[in-house]
């Protein structure tokens, strides 16, 4: 099993409120590593700050999203790689920047059905189709894109706006 | 890891689940309900949550699918002890009112 993370640091560690990159990290599409993730997305999120609900939402978006790549991407074949990148990033969104938490994944399978990004409606009760409304309803953007065999999921997170400002050094 | 165990009281079964039901688990989750209703015909199942930590959409989807099997044989699936963690992802799914859910094992028994 590969997992390969690599993490953002400055200065005496790490530093979530000012950094860009946050996480790197290379997993094998094995259904085993999904708690390992959903592990480090949580401590990653309340790190910056997350409340407690939407540490959960954004923990819960990425563990359906790789598990939708395991089953869908690469119809279950363990071995093949899924990248995850976590960046911290300022977005304009209603004409005000925001800080958010990024998350991309990238996988080299088959491409996903544009109609089942939508999800279905939940008032049909059966087994199945739930992953994309967890997807959906965790995070505040998402975006796909395919292109050859190259297949990028992008969500956004925003973090609150009342967020703590950075401690002021001694001296400054 | 998730770890199955199963009493017997009279003519139910209590199945106590640990662990998380996630893709990688889910469906030894439900492979063990459906053979209770499809295979034992047991007439009341009690799936224990206390101890279930995280329940992804493969886990929902598994609880809905013993859920319908209980239904077709003229059964009973009874939840208890749900999660924080496991009454959220009910909630976001809008099935808290589909399935038969009790807060102790006392109460599921005497439903």
């Amino acid at each position: 099993m590969i997992c390969v993370a690599h993490f953002a640091r400055c200065g005496r560690g790490l530093d979530l409120y000012h950094m860009g990159r946050l996480l790197r990290l290379e997993l094998p599409s094995n259904p085993e590593i999904l708690s390992v993730v959903r592990s480090t997305m949580t401590r990653l999120t309340e790190e910056m700050g997350f409340p407690a609900e939407d540490s959960r939402a954004v923990t819960r978006a990425v563990d359906e999203a790789l598990a939708n790549v395991i089953r869908h991407a690469y119809s279950g074949r363990s071995g093949q790689t899924i990248e995850l990148m976590c960046r911290r990033i300022r977005i304009r969104t209603c004409g005000t920047k925001r800080a958010a938490l990024e998350i991309v994944l990238i996988d080299h399978g088959i491409a996903a059905d544009r109609k089942a990004l939508c999800g279905r409606p939940l008032d049909d009760v059966r087994p199945g189709g739930l992953g994309m409304h967890f997807i959906q309803g965790g995070v505040d953007v998402m975006q796909y894109r395919s292109l050859g065999r190259r297949n990028r999921l992008r969500l956004v997170k925003y973090l609150p706006d009342t967020e703590a400002k950075p401690p002021v050094a001694k001296g400054e | 890891m998730v770890q199955i165990s199963t009493r017997r009281l009279d003519k139910t079964t209590i199945l106590d689940i640990s662990g998380d039901i996630d893709l990688a688990h889910s469906s030894e989750v439900r492979r063990v309900v459906l053979v209770e209703f499809r295979e034992k015909k047991t007439p009341k199942v009690l799936l224990n949550l206390l101890e279930v930590n995280y329940i992804d959409s493969s886990g929902v989807a598994s609880l809905v699918e013993g859920l319908k099997a209980s239904r077709d044989v003229g059964s009973r699936m009874i939840l208890f002890g749900l999660s924080p963690i496991a009454h959220e992802v009910l909630q976001l799914s809008r099935l808290l009112t589909i399935f038969e859910i009790y807060d102790t094992e006392e109460k599921a028994l005497a439903a």
